[in-house]
């Protein structure tokens, strides 16, 4: 029982991974219907980035540690920093190609990760090597009906949950949420209805971009080790997540996240290589049964 | 049959001949050396995979995005015949030969006989979640591979004796793209052109979609596989990691840089993006960098790919022989909406 339930605290975190870039994922399809491949080097953008703010802040640690307030201003600066290179690279990148077929966009896609991976890469303060990434909180381990359960880890699954709540409320409640619908159910029309579509695809990668920073940052504080390639699977994954639940569906992408991240440390638990295949398997059973994915609404082909 | 006829059917193998000939009289000369030939096999065999990808991608306007673990599959499948049926490196030189075109063979055909698997699903499942099963299906080949102990694991087969020549490779891809070429102009590729450019008015039509679907899957998962079996006689060596995602990615981008739904876009896409990152080599690090730079700009600013959609003289099948006008040599037309578009 106790070992069920820590497998379930570690599924929990990197379910909480998985979804908040799953969300990246299924934003941008949603509203652009492009698969944007680059999406899962914004996690590593924003582990790099915080990597480096975080020795811009030396001065204020304490033993090992960060005072709250930093590590809140840490995480705000690294979102909004992820979050710009993300409007950037679509108003370079994607923004030219939008008119034409889909393929192309993607294969663009791949061009701009080689690219986000292999700069960083070439940049001699950056390189290839792994470093270990700061500890922005004192960890302090809690012991629950077995299970033990750090306060890292209860932080970042929370910060994910509020993250989630709040976007799944700025999609549904606000005006600018009202707006990203429209588009995503009809560009054209939308922009007939006075909506700046342009204006509403850069906040959806700004979204992105900062979701992604938060996943970053929730991902390497638990498996502390930052590298420029390590966005690359994790965002394979929680694009198979954002499928798996339904991809343009913000709840599929949470629910995709976490049955990803649930299951994938169970079978781990198993075997290592079964554990990266059991997310595929998952979603091959899935879409045999449902094609649209889980919370996917299946169109029909009008003719 | 009239020598000007046989002249005109015969030219593109004289090309393939001279650049053999010319390939070996320079490497006599000295003036390349083993490397360039190596780059050029590997270029070969790009070429194979990158025109077969085309075959799904390009020409039935199916998504597949897993085009590693065919090769994969025909890699291993032709390591296992070779090097473990018959234990290459000890058996005469002049059973080599069966040995290897029996391995190539068996290798080809496991890869088809899987395509034909993910065919299946494809009945089912279309545009994204297609191209996001055949992902899948690559990733699960390759955890499958590493797990299987007696063809070493996560760690791969060594000792794969390299019957791949450079002759063997210009053949393959002469009979690759020759295979390629008359199956578009063939009815069968007239039905996978239809099911790319609209699948409900295809149906309507009478074409049975599953059936040309499945077809062009089988197909092109075949020649992966065969080209598969190249790479690993070239580099004696494979293992699951290296028929990644990241792999069937670099095919992809090859097929779209040359330009979808043209065979000769995908011998300048796969040939030009093999040589450019070693030609690139001087800048070290930046290299890849530069590359993926290389690859936005292009998208960019030729997005119907380097040689857009066009095909060469001897890629196509000549004006008159069968129809009036080769139908998807778009001369500057915008495409109607396919299923490409949606």
């Amino acid at each position: 029982m106790s070992t069920f339930l820590q497998y379930l605290i570690y599924g929990l975190q990197l379910g909480s991974v998985y979804a908040l870039l799953a969300l990246g994922y299924t934003m941008v399809y949603g509203i652009v219907g492009m698969i944007n491949f680059a999406h899962g080097d914004f996690l590593m953008i924003g582990a790099l980035g915080t990597f480096f703010i975080a020795k811009l802040f030396t001065s204020f640690n304490i033993d090992g540690t960060y005072p709250m307030l930093i590590v809140a201003v840490i995480i705000l600066i690294a979102m909004l920093g992820t979050g710009a290179i993300g409007v950037g690279v679509e108003a370079i990148a994607y923004r030219p190609l939008r008119n034409k077929p889909r393929m192309i966009a993607l294969i663009t896609a791949v061009g701009v990760s080689m690219f986000l991976e292999n700069f960083p890469r070439a940049l001699p303060f950056i390189g290839p090597n792994p470093r270990s990434f700061p500890t922005l909180f004192k960890t302090v381990r809690y012991s629950f009906l077995g299970a033990s359960i750090t306060s890292t880890q209860i932080i970042m699954i929370s910060l994910a949950a509020v993250v989630m709540v709040g976007l799944y409320l700025l999609v549904n409640k606000s005006k600018i949420g009202a707006q990203m619908r429209a588009v995503s159910m009809d560009k054209d029309a939308a922009a007939l209805m006075g909506i700046n579509v342009n204006r509403v695809i850069s906040i959806t990668f700004f979204i992105g971009g900062a979701l992604a920073a938060v996943a970053g940052i929730c991902y390497a504080s638990v498996y502390p080790q930052v590298e420029v390639y390590m966005g690359s699977w994790l965002g394979t994954k929680s694009f198979i997540a954002a499928v798996l639940g339904g991809i343009g569906d913000i709840r599929g992408a949470m629910l995709g996240g976490f049955i990803m991240g649930i299951s994938e440390i169970f079978a781990t638990a198993v075997n290592s290589t079964f554990g990266y295949a059991v997310g595929f398997i998952i979603l091959i059973v899935i879409l045999l049964v449902k094609p649209a994915g889980i919370m996917g609404k299946l169109t029909k082909e009008k003719v | 049959m009239n020598w000007k006829k046989l002249l005109k059917t015969a030219y593109p193998a004289a090309i393939v001949v001279a650049i053999y000939l010319l390939t070996i009289l320079l490497l006599k000369g000295g003036l390349l050396n083993k490397y360039y030939i190596q780059v050029m096999m590997f270029a070969g065999i790009n070429i194979m995979m990158t025109a077969s990808l085309n075959l799904v991608n390009g020409f039935t306007g199916q998504f597949c995005i897993g085009h590693a673990g065919f090769m994969s599959l025909g890699a291993y499948g032709a390591a296992i015949i070779t090097t473990m049926v018959f234990d290459g490196k000890n058996i005469p030189v002049l059973a080599q030969t069966p040995v290897f075109l029996l391995g190539l063979l068996v290798g080809g055909c496991v890869a088809a006989f899987v395509g034909a698997l993910i065919g299946l699903p494809s009945l089912k499942l279309k545009g994204d979640y297609l191209a996001i099963v055949t992902l899948a299906f690559g990733e699960i080949v390759r955890a499958i591979l590493r797990l299987i102990k007696p063809i070493g694991a996560a760690r791969g087969m060594i000792g794969i004796p390299n019957y791949s020549t450079l002759a063997w490779i210009l053949l393959f891809v002469t009979l690759t793209l020759y295979l390629l070429k008359n199956l578009i102009y063939s009815p069968y590729g007239r039905a996978f052109i239809a099911i790319r450019d609209n699948e409900i008015a295809a149906d309507v039509m009478g074409i049975d979609t599953t059936k040309y679907k499945i077809t062009a899957f089988c197909i092109a998962a075949f020649i992966a596989g065969v080209a598969g079996g190249l790479y690993a006689h070239l580099l004696a060596f494979i293992q699951p990691d290296s028929f990644s995602f990241v792999k069937s990615s670099d095919f992809l981008v090859f097929m779209y840089a040359g330009g979808s739904g043209s065979l000769t876009g995908s011998i300048v896409g796969a040939a030009l993006l093999t040589v450019l990152p070693e030609v690139l080599r001087f800048l070290s690090e930046w290299r890849i960098a530069v590359y993926a730079v290389v690859l936005v700009v292009v998208m960019l600013y030729r997005s119907d790919g380097l040689v857009g959609g066009k095909e060469l003289p001897f890629m196509r099948i000549r004006r008159g022989e069968l129809y009036e006008e080769p139908l998807f040599a778009r001369k500057g037309a915008k495409k109607s909406p396919s299923a490409q578009d949606r």
